[in-house]
């Protein structure tokens, strides 16, 4: 199971991020959780947001290279140590880590966005330890 | 097809036209234009010293500059009333070059035309969609009469509103289309915004791209979007010449065949003006020989090329001018390094990552140059380590084929300007 990241890229420019947080502003947008990440050159604006679909479809009629990919979206404990023995299970079974960033809604709950090698396999061996993986209905409803 | 017997004539054929169209134009013009009795007196010739077409050598070379120091009309060999045609190149710098037309020569450029059309593939069937701007640029009207001599029936579309020229594609069943190599991109990009696959749902199935040099890389990338079956060929001029006309590729795409007849080719060094053997690369000098209005002789073209007088599979038996690979003021001198856009345009083609637009910028930092290359990516993705990829690979491609380190810019798709008439892909900035 797995839930829907909206990914924009974006040139290094000034005020680049403004727009595309403007664009998300003008359709009620919200975000939950984002990740960028950069070069000198371009970022990678990762968003887990209410509306994925529209915010995709407003990016892109103005002009934004985005698209949405599934990611999985895991509540941990909120404590020291959760996350090392989630990703422990997951290095256990060869399954590899391309990016990974929180998600935190209020003091008592926290969450994980990861992207995986191999995104069912991943949701199966978590599932096995009884771990489940939200769905962006999921993610929407916190 | 092939449209003129002349374009058959043996070479001695060829070559006694040439010789006799020669010493006429050279006399024509000692007795007709002061520059140019200035310009031979101080050169120590004059129109007797063409004995045999070797000769030619001997006479001065003209350039953009003698059309500048002599605007409007002061290298024009009649006078006024017998022009029926004025046009102007696009003086970016300075004033225009201006260029004159009578009746004869106007029907020298339509036959010239014509040649080209047909070797291109052109019918009286066909419908014809010229999408160069109309106007005192030549390339439009010059296909235009061509093309109509051909009995080819004319949308004379011009550039610009893509969606409307995309309509009248699919709605008045046009079969061939006249434009420069990036705006042809440009249409098949807006034909698929709306929905229409320009390969499938369009009966374009002949391309005459001019006015911009078609690498191997942009043509194979025009086949990509128009399809395999598109016959495209590259068709050269400039309007000091004449405008479109001057050359053309047939079927074969093995070099452009040089309406000899009327025009007589060298290839020189750049650098020493000394004419190079054939088959050598340098730069293109055109004598126009069977003009009235405006005869250049020994026109410096500043563009790059090679010639052959092998005789070619079509039939023809005029001399090829192979595909240009720049032009001599194109040239770009980094860090001491030549470099010709058409290389760097060869690398970016060469990745499914990239579309096909692109701008060179070239600046100064300290006392080094520095390139970078905006690129666009064809389609969006979530992966660092991909762009990272693609902007490696890119680059290290270009180190191989300029020896130069370039910086790559990677852009959405779509970002960069596009082009309706020649395209403007260099900034240097360097001598700002």
């Amino acid at each position: 199971m797995s839930a829907k990241q909206l990914s924009v890229f974006i040139e290094n420019r000034q005020g680049r991020l403004g727009e595309v947080l403007n664009v998300l502003k003008n359709n009620d947008v919200n975000i939950l959780s984002l990740s960028l990440a950069d070069t000198t050159e371009y970022g990678l604006l990762r968003l887990i947001v209410n509306k994925p679909e529209i915010g995709k479809e407003k990016l892109a009629e103005q002009g934004f290279s985005t698209m949405l990919t599934a990611v999985l979206v895991i509540e941990i404990q909120h404590e020291a140590g959760s996350l090392q023995t989630l990703l422990e299970i997951l290095s256990k079974r060869d399954i590899n880590i391309e990016y990974m960033y929180g998600l935190s809604t209020n003091a008592n709950r926290a969450f994980v966005v990861l992207k995986t090698s191999d995104l069912n396999k991943a949701s199966d061996v978590l599932a096995e330890y009884g771990i489940k993986c939200l769905t962006s209905e999921d993610v929407c409803a916190l | 097809m092939i449209w003129s017997k002349e374009e058959t004539l043996s070479r001695a054929e060829i070559e006694e036209i040439q010789l006799s169209r020669l010493k006429e134009t050279v006399n024509r013009v000692y007795k007709l234009v002061p520059a140019y009795r200035e310009k031979m007196d101080k050169a120590g010739v004059k129109p007797e010293d063409i004995v045999t077409l070797k000769d030619l050598a001997k006479l001065p070379f003209v350039t953009k500059q003698d059309m500048r120091d002599n605007y409007p009309f002061g290298l024009f060999a009649v006078s006024k009333d017998k022009l029926l045609r004025i046009h102007a190149s696009s003086g970016t710098t300075g004033k225009p070059t201006v260029v004159g037309y009578t009746q004869a020569d106007m029907d020298t450029w339509t036959e010239c035309v014509s040649r080209i059309a047909c070797m291109g593939g052109a019918t009286e069937k066909d419908v014809a969609q010229i999408c160069f701007g109309y106007g005192m640029f030549t390339g439009a009207l010059g296909l235009h009469y061509g093309l109509e001599r051909v009995g080819a029936a004319i949308i004379p579309s011009s550039t610009g509103n893509s969606e409307k020229q995309i309509m009248y594609m699919q709605d008045f069943g046009t079969t061939l289309l006249v434009a420069t190599p990036s705006y042809a991109l440009r249409l098949a990009e807006v034909a698929k915004e709306m929905g229409i696959d320009p390969a499938r749902d369009l009966k374009i199935k002949i391309g005459l791209v001019g006015s911009e040099l078609l690498t191997d890389a942009m043509r194979a990338e025009m086949h990509k979007v128009w399809g395999d079956d598109m016959l495209v060929t590259s068709n050269y001029g400039m309007s000091e010449l004449m405008g479109p006309g001057v050359s053309g590729e047939c079927e074969y795409l093995c070099g452009m065949h040089i309406n000899e007849d009327f025009f007589i080719p060298e290839i020189i060094d750049p650098v020493t003006g000394e004419v190079l053997p054939e088959g050598e690369e340098g730069e293109l000098v055109i004598t126009c020989i069977k003009k009235e209005a405006l005869p250049l002789i020994r026109y410096r073209t500043k563009d790059i090329t090679k010639l052959t007088y092998e005789k070619c599979k079509c039939g023809r038996t005029f001399c090829r001018m192979a595909n240009l690979t720049g032009r001599s003021d194109d040239m770009l001198k980094i860090r001491g390094v030549n470099v010709f856009p058409s290389q760097i345009e060869e690398v970016i083609l060469s990745f499914n990552e990239l579309g096909p637009h692109y701008e060179i910028i070239v600046e100064r930092e300290g006392y080094s140059d520095k390139l970078t290359v905006r690129v666009e990516l064809a389609h969006v993705t979530d992966s660092f380590r991909e762009l990272e990829d693609i902007s490696r690979k890119v680059r290290n491609k270009l180190r191989i084929i300029l020896g130069l380190d370039a910086k790559v810019l990677l852009e959405s798709p779509n970002t960069l300007q596009r082009f309706e008439g020649k395209a403007k892909r260099i900034k240097d900035l360097r001598s700002k």
